[in-house]
């Protein structure tokens, strides 16, 4: 299964969507289809500073809690609040309107030590 | 029978569940399927029209012989030799301590007993029947050779009628009866673990592939959908009942649980009955109770739940109940003073303390 071209990618299942000196912060399709039915997503708060690859918040599906990675540092400018009462939006559209926060990059260079579509698939593949 | 090895075995439907796309996790000693599609597309087929699950990997044991009933009877909190033939009832074996060693359903057929037993405790308790036989009493395992689907369901009379040789119909709950399905000997089964009507079948393992597959091909249209233990986990608790391993456990006793109706004090002796008795009277012991979150955020086992400040209990099962207006709903144990329905508690997630309110059991019944 072919990943959106324009997006990178963790090892941990996120993906992000740079734009200028801001990012688009999600989970993957292959993310979602593990976990399953979402029924809770936390977030991290507006404002708050994320170090990249820490733990800054929970997805939760009807069995399991499971943490959710940021893949690049930054202060937190937006998070999607639609999740709060549909996060079954994060299995219907992992890429749209599932995303999660947004962040103003403290470093874009952090981005080197994320994949490309291509290696994503890679990882998901073994 | 062996005992439980690490290697986990397969149920007579195991290709069948590779086959549907499943998700297989090992459970009780077998490959089992936690979903298929989804747990709560799973749960909603349950609830409106009916769904498929393999319950092959519980343990089932055979008794025969003139004193199954007594003997049964000193084991047990419930009454055995009140069944009649062609009676199902659930039932509790405990310890000396009043503790449950493992919660099982008895079928009552003309010749002979089946006893279902939880496949976590299948090893546990062929010893412990094993250790206790008496005179008069035989036992013999079926567990991993036999197989056991259960239809469960609004629909699953109106699915299940067709291909059986009985009145299903005019079979009661908690009755059971022989028969066959597609031609194939079953024990037929008014009885299930997700608070809808539907049975369970109980057939040879040669035979499984064949009525699994003929029961979804011909209720395909009628909305009929494998089911896997995800969704029957979430069915159960709306439903209020006990999970082996966390409502009942051997320091969970049935009176803990709020299972007082299947214990009967009045049986001349049975194991464990001085040490229920004794928390009978005083009253004062933790209990299981229901709880239902304020918010969103969904409770799990272990989180621990609180009384104003005071540490009152633990979380035991928790789920989202898509029958319960789409709230986060758990079983907790706690103590006496926080268990009376309308107590608001508090349950600490991930260090920050979030409002539920103790409701009484089960969260759903349905209509």
């Amino acid at each position: 299964m072919a990943q959106p071209a324009d997006l990178l990618y963790s090892k941990e299942h996120e993906w992000i969507k740079v734009d200028g000196d801001t990012a688009t912060v999600g989970i993957t399709d292959y993310a979602q289809n593990s976990l399953g039915d979402i029924v809770y997503v936390e977030l991290p708060k507006v404002g708050a500073s994320l170090a990249q690859f820490s733990s800054v918040g929970v997805v939760e599906s009807v069995k399991a809690v499971s943490d959710l990675f940021t893949p690049i540092g930054g202060e937190v400018t937006e998070v999607n609040a639609e999740l709060e009462n549909d996060p079954a939006l994060v299995n219907r559209e992992p890429y749209a309107g599932g995303w999660m926060f947004k962040v103003k990059l403290s470093d874009g260079a952090q981005t080197g030590a994320l994949l490309s579509p291509a290696d994503y698939d890679k990882l998901i593949a073994e | 029978m062996t005992t439980e090895t690490t290697a986990a075995k397969r149920t007579a439907l195991y290709d069948e569940h590779v086959r549907l796309g499943a998700r297989l996790i090992p459970f009780g000693g077998f490959d089992m399927p936690v979903q298929y599609s989804s747990i709560l597309k799973e749960h909603e087929a349950v609830r409106h029209r009916a769904g498929l699950f393999d319950l092959s990997h519980m343990g089932q044991f055979i008794l025969e012989g003139e004193n199954v009933a007594q003997w049964a009877d000193a084991l047990t909190v419930n009454a055995v030799s009140t069944m009649k033939p062609g009676q199902a009832r659930y039932n509790i074996f405990t310890n000396e301590q009043g503790g449950a060693l493992d919660d099982v359903i008895f079928y009552k057929l003309p010749d002979r007993w089946l006893l279902v037993v939880n496949a976590s405790n299948a090893g546990k308790m062929w010893a412990h029947l094993n250790a206790h036989l008496g005179q008069g009493v035989k036992l013999a395992s079926l567990h991993g050779r036999n197989a056991l689907v259960a239809i469960q369901g609004p629909k699953s009379v109106e699915m299940l009628a067709p291909h059986v040789d009985i009145d299903i119909s005019a079979l009661k709950y908690y009755f059971c009866a022989e028969g066959s399905v597609y031609g194939k000997r079953a024990v037929i089964a008014r009885t299930g673990y997700t608070g809808e009507d539907g049975f369970e079948l109980f057939v040879d393992g040669a035979d499984a592939q064949e009525i699994w597959n003929a029961l979804l091909r011909d209720n395909e249209s009628g909305g009929l959908i494998p089911a896997g233990l995800g969704a029957r986990d979430v069915l159960r608790l709306e439903a209020g009942m006990p999970l082996y391993g966390h409502e009942l456990t051997e320091e969970i006793t049935p009176v803990q649980a709020g299972l007082n109706w299947a214990v009967k004090l009045s049986k001349p002796d049975f194991t464990g009955k001085a040490a229920l008795e004794e928390q009978v009277a005083q009253d004062a012991y933790p209990r299981i109770v229901g709880i239902v979150m304020d918010g969103r955020a969904p409770a799990r086992e272990g989180y621990h739940v609180f009384l104003g400040d005071r540490l009152a209990g633990e979380i035991r099962s928790g789920s989202i109940a898509p029958s319960v207006q789409n709230k986060n709903i758990a079983t907790a144990l706690v103590e006496k003073e926080a268990s009376a329905p309308g107590t608001p508690v508090v349950v600490h997630i991930r260090g920050t303390a979030y409002g539920a309110t103790v409701v009484p059991l089960p969260f759903y019944k349905r209509s």
